[in-house]
């Protein structure tokens, strides 16, 4: 089956088995900041944007995001021009082992996307779904306020 | 020295592979994996104990796309231990790659080799096996009892440390110790506590679960790609299970998601390389989340029995402490673990007359290994609710009892030398203890003065406070070897090459700012590699909370070494003596005249102009001592008395590790470990069925902590200098772990006035107790 698809802006056609998730296709086709935690959609290393919105790709059917717009952490900045997000993410320390920051890092884009000054409680229920057993998530969400209030400053 | 005066030390700089951990670019062992790698998959027992009488594997030969199966009758029977630790090694050699006998629901049976993860996993399916099931060992309270059946009845199983084992009667270790005369101390007591605590299973659950990859080479060497927490400990271990050189194994550590502890275990290292091996093409094996839970390791379970006494006055004049440890179905850090539940928590209180026993046995369930804490978890959890209610006894605040008699800058303390890991210790003083200021300013902060002792909140919503008193060890004295090698670019610039592991601590990152302190430039001039068995000097590992202390030392020295050389270069291009020169701002400087040529200058020229030499400095370094870092932890709770709901409302946690190396990432550590405890505490639990088999092994019914889980936490660093480390550093990654499972049960007792000594405190709990006091 062929799964046509835009990730990270490119327009794209995989090669996909019928029941293959979506997590299993990324990571073949190279996204490997895709992080495989738990394949039961209960961490969110795995976490994508599909149209904006987060989802887990480990349970999600590859052919159900057909025709959609895919975001991966590849398309959310690079080393050489990472996005304020990852920046904050670094200067605040809210990084250890980094296997979770792919998922995280997009679940608070999707956060800021529609809400550009979060509460404490909004930031902590939008990035609910996304566990890390390294911070505390203290500085996580330090980072997220910090990164939402240099988004405002920058657009003002 | 002063932190006013350092440069790069004690300073937030960014981790040095942050860059790649964010773009989603570091590589991780599954990303490293060519897409034609052979997938290997574990057979797991159904049973809590049984002999494996017949294993009929050609159905699942015939499958297309099985490679290779294996079973207990074509690996090599070598008896190893899976621990990770250093050798000789404290834990028995009780483990085989795969065994005749099967002794927890989740042991290994088979593996199975196949082109995808898919094939594997309906292969197993097609293997037939015929167990002959035994009785099993369920309660570790029963393990010992005669007529109980013997779990490694192995002839193999054995000890290579002269230290008491015998599993004839389940005993996988036992150490003990006395000072002064214990029943002395009670009759000069006033007021004895006597408790039961039970520490619970739980499980470390890194994101990134177990995975290791192996890929052999033509000339008959196979690399390992592997998460681990000890490259040089899995090169070692594998090879002897294998019954291969050494020199055939090389083992590269990639970027880790995580380890707390159980990738100290040499789990999957041997069966990808003997099945690389065997079939000459790569393999690879990543747990899945449920094996992660049954089959890999978790925290031991310990029944710590404490009984204390004091006078009114406040003087602790006996302790007793016996701790009975669960080490499952294999003794990995049987030994050790128990031996820490005394060796890192009785030295800090001030008292003459105390004896420890802890005791390890084996049981058919899962297997414990290390975790972030390491006995001092289950044990403080003991003490500090003693502590506690001796304060409360004798009318005295528990703060002030604790700051009347915890160890001091000075002291030292008779334990430390009688208990070590596993056997004695060293004996050493307390050269640097911030603890007063750990417990005043943390009391300042949750409000202990108003709240502590108050009766607050109403009839249904009572609310409380609770306290803990905390210190761990830096490093494991005598025994652990870190070491570095520093070599010089043309441009100045350096590489740090350590067998130190970043698991995700930031390693890699704290020792690039302690080599650039003492060479005198940027951290970003170091080029950081960290552990591969090829490349880099030895390390132990990550573990033991020693890599600041002890291969942070290692790495100061090697840049001593490396300085010399560039002032001796430096000096003599500037015609002046080299001891009249120093670096500074990536130049070396004429003390006298001023003049500087700059560490490119120093690099191009021994590399080009003249009498040229490679720039180059290697050092190690052993520890003679461990000194504790120290923390002070507070909680507030709020208990429902209709529901027995509790609820966390704020988390304080003051810690002294010294001088941190990065203040920033040290609070990483101690909000990421009180968090871990603070989930441990009310949320993580193992559930097992009467077979021995854990039902809940999935983020959904085994729950850690989410952000929506979070209280208020307000974490901090109180700055000491200990002089036997790195400008001044102690540890600081495992001590904020063990503070929840006390601080919390104390505030449910200032709360509602019920002493839980059964974690989690889970509702369900909280109001039988409180039923139990009504009805009284």
């Amino acid at each position: 089956m062929k799964l046509y698809v835009t990730v990270n802006g490119k327009e794209k056609t995989f090669r996909i088995g019928a029941e293959e998730n979506l997590l299993d296709v990324l990571r073949r086709e190279g996204y490997k900041g895709v992080k495989r935690g738990c394949r039961k959609g209960d961490c969110g290393a795995c976490a994508v944007l599909v149209d904006g919105r987060l989802f887990n790709s480990c349970v999600l059917p590859a052919m159900s995001v057909t025709g959609k717009e895919i975001i991966t952490i590849e398309g959310l900045g690079t080393p050489n021009e990472p996005h304020l997000l990852q920046k904050t993410f670094l200067t605040e320390g809210a990084v250890q082992c980094g296997f979770c920051t792919p998922g995280m890092l997009l679940a608070v884009k999707a956060l800021l996307h529609g809400n550009e000054d979060p509460d404490e409680k909004e930031i902590k229920v939008a990035l609910d779904g996304n566990l890390c057993r390294c911070t505390g998530y203290v500085k996580i969400i330090g980072a997220v306020k910090k990164a939402a209030r240099l988004i405002r400053e920058a657009s003002e | 020295m002063s932190g006013d005066n350092l440069k790069v030390v004690g300073h937030n700089e960014i981790k040095v592979d942050g860059l790649g951990l964010v773009t989603g670019l570091a590589k991780y062992t599954a990303d490293l994996a060519d897409t034609d790698v052979l997938h290997l998959k574990m057979l797991n027992s159904p049973y809590a104990h049984a002999r494996i009488k017949k294993i009929e594997t050609s159905h699942a030969r015939d499958l297309p796309g099985v490679v290779e199966i294996f079973t207990h009758e074509n690996v090599p029977r070598i008896p190893h231990t899976t621990a990770g630790q250093g050798y000789p090694e404290p834990s028995p050699y009780d483990s085989f790659i795969l065994d005749r006998k099967v002794r927890f629901v989740g042991d290994r049976v088979a593996m199975v080799v196949a082109e995808s993860e898919t094939t594997a996993k309906e292969a197993l399916g097609l293997i037939e096996v015929e167990f002959e099931q035994l009785p099993a060992v369920l309660d570790m309270e029963e393990a010992m009892r005669e007529g109980t059946p013997v779990i490694h009845d192995e002839e193999e199983a054995r000890v290579i440390i002269p230290v008491p084992y015998d599993p004839k009667i389940n005993l996988a270790a036992s150490v003990g110790m006395e000072i002064g005369d214990v029943e002395e101390g009670f009759r000069k007591a006033d007021v004895i506590v006597e408790d039961e605590y039970y520490a619970h299973y739980a499980q470390h659950c890194p994101i990134e679960p177990h995975i290791s990859l192996a890929i052999p080479d033509p000339d008959g060497r196979i690399l390992i790609i592997t998460s681990t927490q000890v490259p040089f400990h899995v090169r070692r271990i594998t090879a002897q299970a294998l019954g291969i050189p050494v020199k055939r194994i090389r083992v590269i550590k990639p970027r880790i998601g995580g380890g707390f502890g159980t990738k100290q275990e040499v789990l999957l290292e041997p069966a990808v390389a003997l099945a690389a091996l065997k079939i000459g093409k790569p393999v690879i094996c990543e747990l899945s989340r449920k094996e992660e839970f049954i089959s890999s390791r978790t925290r031991h379970p310990i029944k710590t029995v404490l009984r204390t006494g004091c006078t009114t006055d406040g003087e602790i004049t006996a302790v007793d402490m016996h701790c009975l440890s669960n080490t499952g179905a294999y003794g990995s850090h049987g030994l050790t673990v128990v031996c820490n539940c005394g060796s890192k928590v009785l030295p800090l209180y001030k008292c003459d007359n105390v004896k420890f026993l802890g005791e390890a046995v084996y049981t058919n369930l899962p297997v414990p290994g290390a975790y972030r804490g390491y006995g001092a978890t289950q044990a403080a959890f003991a003490m500090e609710c003693n502590m506690n209610e001796m304060a409360r006894r004798i009318g005295m605040d528990p703060l002030e009892f604790r700051k009347k008699n915890h160890i001091d800058t000075g002291d030292t303390s008779p334990i430390f030398e009688a208990l070590g890991e596993g056997g004695e210790g060293v004996p050493q003083t307390v050269e640097s203890c911030g603890l007063d200021q750990c417990i005043d300013k943390g009391a300042l902060e949750i409000g202990w003065k108003e709240k502590w002792g108050r009766n607050q909140g109403d009839n249904k919503i009572k609310r409380g406070i609770g306290e803990a008193c905390l210190m761990q060890g830096s490093s494991i004295p005598k025994i652990d070897m870190g070491a570095a090698s520093i070599k010089m670019n043309d441009d100045g610039s350096f590489n740090l090459l350590i067998g130190a592991t970043d698991i995700g601590t930031g390693s890699d990152t704290i020792l690039a700012q302690i080599a650039a302190e003492e060479m005198g430039c940027s951290t970003g001039d170091m080029i950081v590699y960290s552990s591969d068995t090829d490349m880099t000097p030895f390390d132990v590992g990550a573990y033991a909370s020693s890599t600041t202390y002890l291969t942070g030392t290692a790495v100061r020295k090697a840049a001593v070494e490396v300085k010399k050389q560039i002032k001796k270069v430096g000096a003599k291009m500037m015609g002046v003596s080299p001891d009249h020169v120093m670096t500074k701002d990536r130049s070396v400087i004429s003390v006298e005249s001023g003049e500087s040529v700059s560490f490119k200058e120093v690099a191009l020229h021994s590399l080009y102009m003249s009498d040229q030499h490679q720039i180059m400095g290697i050092a190690s370094h052993i520890t003679e001592k461990s000194p504790p870092p120290f923390a002070a932890h507070f909680v507030e709770v709020e208990v429902d008395t209709e529901t027995g709901e509790i609820k966390c409302l704020k988390y304080v946690s003051g810690t002294d590790c010294g001088q941190a190396i990065n203040p920033k990432l040290a609070e990483g550590q101690t909000e990421g470990a009180l968090l871990n405890g603070l989930s441990y505490a009310l949320t993580e639990e193992y559930i097992f069925n009467d077979q021995g088999q854990m039902l809940n092994p999935n983020f959904k019914n085994y729950r850690i902590y989410r952000t929506t889980d979070l209280p208020e936490i307000v974490s901090f660093l109180v700055t000491t200098h200990e002089p036997t480390g790195p400008y001044g550093a102690k540890s600081v990654s495992e001590i904020g772990i063990n503070g929840a499972l006390p601080a919390i049960s104390n505030a449910i007792y200032d709360a509602v006035g019920v002493r839980l000594t059964k974690p989690p405190f889970t509702a369900e709990k909280i109001l039988l107790a409180l039923r139990k006091i009504k009805n009284i």
